[in-house]
């Protein structure tokens, strides 16, 4: 579904990305760890099409079609979805008005309809309760006064609403309560399917031991150095990263 | 949102450096001869068989105008404005005045078909369910049509053009004309009292609720013509109106002017609510061409309890120059200023108001959203003063600005004077840019780059668009759209 080949990125002249590689199958769930700064935010820039980054080298395949040329609305709506480890505040834009132009930005650009408005209302109301979302906090501007993990939350609820094949979570889990993540981890597990993959960035087996993986991949000074499976994760929270620094070192 | 999507589908579907008002009508028109002298404005008054003490009245500004100096303190910059080459009066041929739209030039009837506006009844109602429109269109110099005159009439509500209240109803004119900007108040007040051409009057008696909105059109067609229509509005005591001003002017490589006057007077317990579209055209992409639109917009709460609001949502003109304002002269009396002022391409605005705090417990509130991109300057300019005598003002100003890219300013001077100890200013400002990262995270949810700056922006003057009437409200939020296409990117 999603593959990454010798992927080099640069921001101001700085390299950052220095060749990943890295292939998702459909409905698999790929983990990516790495210590701080080794590039895991910028390769899932890269991927989602921030235009600060320059691609230097190597391709982004979606569906095997390369996406590196085009725009991020236009990725969007072939389905890929980014759930940003910091997300943006709104300021004014009520979250109900954004989702439903994001969704409607999305379908027309796929040729399709707008949605109706009481199936946009039942569509959102039935996510927003499953994550625990109130009402109230739809009708408020897009994440502006929200909390972090309220914030987090907000993007697995667009992840959910906007039913991407391609998702892609930048520290969904960090500066979640334990109730948080195992909401945020059951709205995941929930949207698995044969015809999605999730790219999941964390620091943390916590949320590895709730939304399972299929592959593990660590990251290092802008490279994938090892992949593994599950059991990888668990290797990693008990030795650190300090084997990974020291081969990419040498 | 589906207002943004269908800006969006609109803008689309024109061209980017199009101004979609840009077209200009073929009427064959009659001007009088070119600059300004006693035989213009003698001209002029004729035209409209005026009486003798409004022909003096011209002729006295006039004199005063020809000893004062052009102002220089707002932050604008323009070629210095000959204004003996400008025409000051242009009205469509064609008989004198209609009597009822089918005598109208269907040409002109064209033209504001194309400007979108609801002048056949039909089309109003066709327009805006369950609300009706009055409408008042000025083309040039000259009013053309004024719709439901006899349903307003019924109701004792007085709304014809100013040329028309000069004949019908000299005895109100002649009370209020001028008495809240004199006509010595400023450059272009001067100007625009010498040479006025036509305008709306109003006239609300005791305790009547207009059945309806009041709206005028104004339209410059003509080339090397100058605008100067005249606005007088009177809400007698205990009643209430909300009027909505719409502009617009073909595409010109030259600049024309634009000096308009308009007076509102409310007595006891009177309320006034006028709000302004504004999209005269603003140039080029190279800032070449557009309307000077130099104007003075006062607001006369002259009752106790009386309420002035002022709304403008300012998308046109290469200059702005103009601060509605309020004289708070009776007791608990109330003014209000919501603006939204765009500026895109080279565009310069000054705008913003004066709150003049003369009565006691007298309120206002000012809020204020500039929104700058492309080359443009965008300035607040904002005067809160309280009386001696007004104990008990109170004044909450809010100003925010935002900024589209690097080569725009925005600006904002704010001057408080209060002479009196129990007198209440807050103030509160702030400046913001459109942030690469905020256009990145819309983005990657599915708006373009246009989608996300007209969402950014409708949520930045959410505040101000409430207080426009509804079906307004969704016209002035596609005219911010269009006005701030390209941007970015
Ligand atoms: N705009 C920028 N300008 C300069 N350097 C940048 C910029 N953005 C990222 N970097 C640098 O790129 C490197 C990778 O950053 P990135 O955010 O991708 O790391 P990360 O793996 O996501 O780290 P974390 O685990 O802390 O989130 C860091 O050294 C960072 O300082
Ligand atoms: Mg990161």
């Amino acid at each position: 579904m999603l593959e990454i080949r010798n992927l080099h990125a640069e921001i101001d002249g700085k390299p950052i990305l220095k060749g990943v590689t890295l292939a998702v199958k459909p409905g698999e769930v790929a983990a990516i760890m790495g210590p701080n700064g080794s590039g895991k935010s910028t390769l899932s820039y890269v991927i989602a099409g921030k235009d600060e980054y320059e691609v230097t080298k190597g391709e982004v395949l979606l569906d095997g079609e390369n996406i590196l040329g085009i725009d991020p609305d236009q990725r969007a709506a072939k389905g890929l979805f980014l759930a940003f480890q910091y997300p943006l505040e709104i300021p004014g834009v009520a979250t109900m008005t954004f989702l439903k132009a994001a969704l409607n930005a999305q379908r027309k650009k796929r040729g399709e309809e707008e949605i109706a408005p009481a199936d946009f209302i039942r569509s959102v109301n039935r996510v927003a309760d499953k994550l625990g979302i109130s009402r109230e906090m739809l009708r408020r501007a897009l994440n502006v006064g929200f909390s972090g993990g309220e914030k987090k939350r907000m993007e697995i609820l667009q992840m959910a609403l906007f039913e991407p094949r391609m998702c892609v979570l930048d520290e969904t889990d960090s500066g979640l309560d334990i109730d948080a993540l195992r909401i945020v981890a059951e709205g995941v597990n929930a949207l698995r399917a044969k015809d999605r993959a999730f790219l999941v960035i964390t620091h943390y087996q916590r949320l590895l031991s709730h939304i399972v993986p299929d592959t593990v991949h660590v990251m290092a000074d802008g490279r994938i150095v090892k992949s593994g499976g599950p059991e990888l994760a668990s290797e990693l929270e008990a030795k650190g990263y300090a084997d990974f620094a020291a081969q990419t070192a040498a | 949102m589906p207002a943004v999507q269908e800006t969006v589908d609109r803008v689309r579907a024109i061209d980017v450096d199009q101004y979609r008002w840009g077209f200009s009508t073929s009427i064959e028109s009659e001007k009088a001869p070119k600059g300004l002298s006693e035989e213009v404005i003698g001209f002029i008054s004729g035209k409209k068989g005026e009486p003798q003490w409004l022909l003096d009245w011209r002729l006295e500004a006039l004199r005063r105008w020809r000893t004062l100096e052009e102002p220089n303190w707002a932050r604008v910059h323009h070629p210095k404005i000959e204004y003996d080459e400008l025409y000051y009066y242009a009205a469509p041929k064609k008989g004198g005045g209609p009597a009822s739209l089918d005598e109208v030039d269907p040409e002109l009837l064209k033209t504001f078909e194309k400007l979108g506006i609801p002048l056949k009844e039909q089309a109003v109602l066709a327009g805006v369910e369950g609300a009706r429109v009055a409408v008042d269109a000025v083309f040039d110099s000259v009013s053309v049509a004024t719709t439901y005159k006899e349903e307003l009439a019924k109701a004792g509500v007085i709304f014809c053009s100013i040329s028309e209240a000069v004949r019908e109803h000299p005895e109100l004119v002649r009370k209020y004309l001028g008495s809240v900007v004199p006509v010595t108040d400023n450059f272009f007040a001067t100007l625009n009292s010498a040479v006025f051409t036509d305008g709306s009057f109003v006239y609300l008696p005791k305790g009547v609720r207009c059945p309806m909105e009041l709206s005028t059109y104004f339209r410059i067609n003509e080339q090397n013509t100058g605008q100067f229509e005249r606005t007088l509005i009177i809400a007698d005591e205990g009643s209430y109106v909300s009027y909505l001003e719409g502009c617009t002017a073909p595409k010109r490589d030259e600049n024309q002017l634009h000096a308009a006057v308009v007076e509102l007077i409310a007595l006891d317990n009177a309320e006034i609510k006028y709000s302004t579209v504004q999209n005269w055209f603003p140039g080029d992409k190279e800032g070449k061409g557009g309307i000077y639109n130099f104007v003075t917009k006062r607001g006369d709460c002259r009752g106790k309890n009386s309420k002035i609001s002022w709304t403008q949502v300012e998308t046109g003109s290469a200059i702005t120059w103009k601060y509605p304002s309020c004289i708070l002269r009776g007791d608990n009396s109330q003014g209000e200023f919501y603006s939204i002022a765009v500026s895109n391409g080279h565009q310069q605005v000054d705008s913003g108001t004066k709150m003049l705090h003369l009565g006691k417990n007298t309120v206002s509130r000012i809020i204020s959203k500039g929104i700058a991109a492309g080359h443009s300057d965008n300035t607040y300019r904002g005067l809160v003063s309280a009386h001696r005598k007004a104990s008990g003002a109170r004044n909450f100003t809010n100003c925010d600005s935002l900024l589209i890219g690097q080569d725009c300013g925005a600006h904002t001077v704010p001057y408080i004077e209060s002479k009196n100890a129990s007198a209440v200013f807050e103030h509160e400002a702030t400046t913001s840019k459109i942030a690469e990262d905020q256009l990145f995270y819309c983005t990657q949810r599915g708006l373009n780059e246009e989608e996300a700056v007209a969402l950014i922006v409708n949520g930045f003057v959410k505040d101000v668009l409430q207080q426009l009437p509804m079906e307004f409200a969704v016209e002035a939020q596609k005219l911010i759209a269009v006005s701030l296409e390209g941007s970015v990117g």
